[in-house]
């Protein structure tokens, strides 16, 4: 089956928030139909062949899934989705190992469910030590050496961050903590699919991988959990003993097999879609700042995913230029578009300051995404952006040469 | 987040955007806000002989309900006495463009902006005063 270069509908925005989410792959979906028809039986039925038939498909897709990591397919085991693999390997080697070490280390940048995840451990007494990132986005290795102690039990690092797609020194960290003896987690949700993985290769031990990040289905993600030298988690969820124990219930079968189609697919297209995404990224920034000034990429733009793009717009705010491009589904990391009403905590921790990270937009690009999109996308955040900056009191005193830091606001 | 025409309305289409002069003795300019908290409204008004506000213009950096607030109010004050002027509560500007709770703020910053404008065009007139007194 040919690859499908049209998903939206006509009527619908330009969709350029691939790191939100993605649409599933046609050839995805015609991989999961059987498994919801005809082949519904339970994979742990081990007395029919309705249950082999259902295992069929889930070990295949584990091995698919194996594949593209360069783990061994006992390795992998089937969650519901990142956050759960991310829930289970961060608590699962805490509670596992607390007895003897009680100190995890991670980074300020993380996804939100790994940070709530370590705050939720240190309200139950272990300590954890954030560690702060570079104004690139990426992780000082000295900084992670000197916080690893004769306590740390783990360390989780993201591979590549999900606001400013930034790809963290995987081969470094992992030797760093092989060499201490202290277990990796990397949360792969961004970088599975999209950049070489091997866990052999880059020392990790655990992995977190989610199915609607790589145009699988929602509801469906995989942990890696390395066998030699064995990583013992306690879990979560507890039942039947599926999942080598780590994860009962039983498989969502349609679903196993869709993350597995998803990985396959990926894995041999890799390297041809990063290619073409990465022209899409430098025509996409070639193409604004030949129109306008004072544009700023937010992290590092080598060490980083070709689908994303993370960009202040200086002196125009987030969601007022999001409510102007709405032929345009991206992200802010604008205040206004968040629940918490703060800018986002990544860009701050890059030293973005906060006015800045007030005019940030995330750009996501990816499978589906066209010349002719990015080209149509291009004209309306210039013209946007122009017709905001005329309107801005920002803009009109940075063009009469006035400093914006010599002014007293008003916070309010 | 779903807005309301009116609002969308002042957001698609701004009235009085722009600069007066704020040196002018006539001129009064509020600069209201902070960029680091991702809204900076400028509201200036040019009052009249008779004592009535006959232009009104406004810059802002914020989200689509802080433009719209500042639209409205510039729409608002054209006609009025700066003591008309004064009187308007940000919740009037809030029920007008049906702002939801979390954007309630931006009316605040309207009605800050336009009481800054006045008092800096009373400011000017009194010491516009002061020195016909000397």
């Amino acid at each position: 089956m040919t690859a499908i270069t049209q998903i939206r509908r006509n009527d619908q925005p330009i969709y350029l928030d691939y790191q939100a989410t993605t649409p599933m792959d046609p050839r995805v979906l015609e991989a999961m139909m059987p498994y919801f028809t005809h082949k519904f039986g339970n994979s742990g039925s081990r007395s029919h062949a309705y249950g082999w038939e259902a295992e069929e498909g889930t070990e295949k897709a584990r091995a698919q899934v194996a594949k593209l990591i360069g783990a061994d397919e006992k390795e992998v085991i089937f969650t519901s989705g990142a956050t759960e693999s991310n829930n289970l390997a961060i608590r699962g080697v805490a509670e596992f190992y607390k007895d003897r070490k009680n100190h995890i280390i991670t980074t300020v940048t993380e996804h939100k469910c790994v940070l709530d995840t370590c705050r939720h451990l240190e309200q139950q007494g272990f300590e954890v030590t954030y560690l702060p990132v570079r104004q690139d986005g990426l992780l000082d290795l000295d900084v992670l050496r000197a916080a690893i102690t004769d306590k740390t039990v783990l360390v989780s690092v993201m591979a590549v961050n999900n606001e400013i797609g930034v790809i963290q020194p995987l081969a470094e960290i992992g030797r760093i903590c092989r060499e201490k003896k202290v277990f990796f987690h990397t949360d792969a949700a961004q970088a599975a699919g999209k950049i070489p993985l091997d866990v052999e290769a880059l020392n990790i031990d655990l992995m977190s991988i989610s199915g609607h990040k790589i145009y699988g289905p929602k509801g469906i993600g995989a942990l890696y959990v390395r066998r030699k030298p064995r990583v013992r988690l306690v879990p979560m969820i507890v039942g039947g003993g599926q999942e080598r124990g780590f994860r009962s219930g039983t498989l969502p079968t349609p679903l196993c097999v869709g993350l597995g189609e998803a990985a396959e697919i990926c894995m041999k297209e890799m390297d041809a879609e990063a290619k073409r995404l990465k022209k899409l990224q430098e025509r996409m920034l070639n193409g604004l700042r030949a129109k306008l000034t004072d544009i700023v990429v937010n992290g590092d733009l080598e060490q980083r995913i070709p689908g994303n793009l993370n960009i202040s717009f200086a002196y125009v705010e987030g969601e007022s230029l999001m409510m102007g491009i709405k032929n345009l589904a991206v992200s802010s990391g604008s205040a206004c578009t968040s629940a918490s009403l703060e800018p986002s905590y990544v860009l701050r921790a890059l030293g973005v300051e906060e006015e800045m990270a007030h005019t940030s937009l995330r750009i996501g690009l990816g499978r589906f995404t066209t010349e002719h999109e990015i080209d149509t996308a291009v004209d309306e955040l210039v013209r946007h952006v122009t017709k905001l900056r005329e309107m801005s009191p920002l803009w009109e005193m940075a063009q009469e040469g006035i400093d914006l830091k010599s002014i007293e606001w008003a916070a309010h | 987040m779903a807005y309301s025409e009116k609002l969308i309305d002042h957001y698609e289409n701004p009235r009085n955007i722009g600069s007066l002069d704020k040196s002018a003795d006539d001129v009064g300019t509020g600069l209201v806000g902070a960029p680091a908290c991702g809204d900076v409204m400028k509201l200036q008004i040019k009052v009249g002989p008779d004592g009535l506000i006959e232009d009104a213009k406004f810059k802002t950096f914020g989200c689509g309900s802080a433009i719209a607030s500042s639209s409205l109010v510039t729409e608002w004050v054209k006609g009025k006495t700066i003591d008309e002027a004064e009187a308007i509560k940000n919740t009037d500007i809030a029920k007008h463009l049906a702002l939801p709770p979390v954007k309630i703020h931006c009316s605040v910053l309207a009605e800050d902006a336009i009481k800054a404008a006045i008092a800096d065009y009373r400011a000017k007139a009194t010491r516009k005063d002061d020195k016909a007194a000397e």
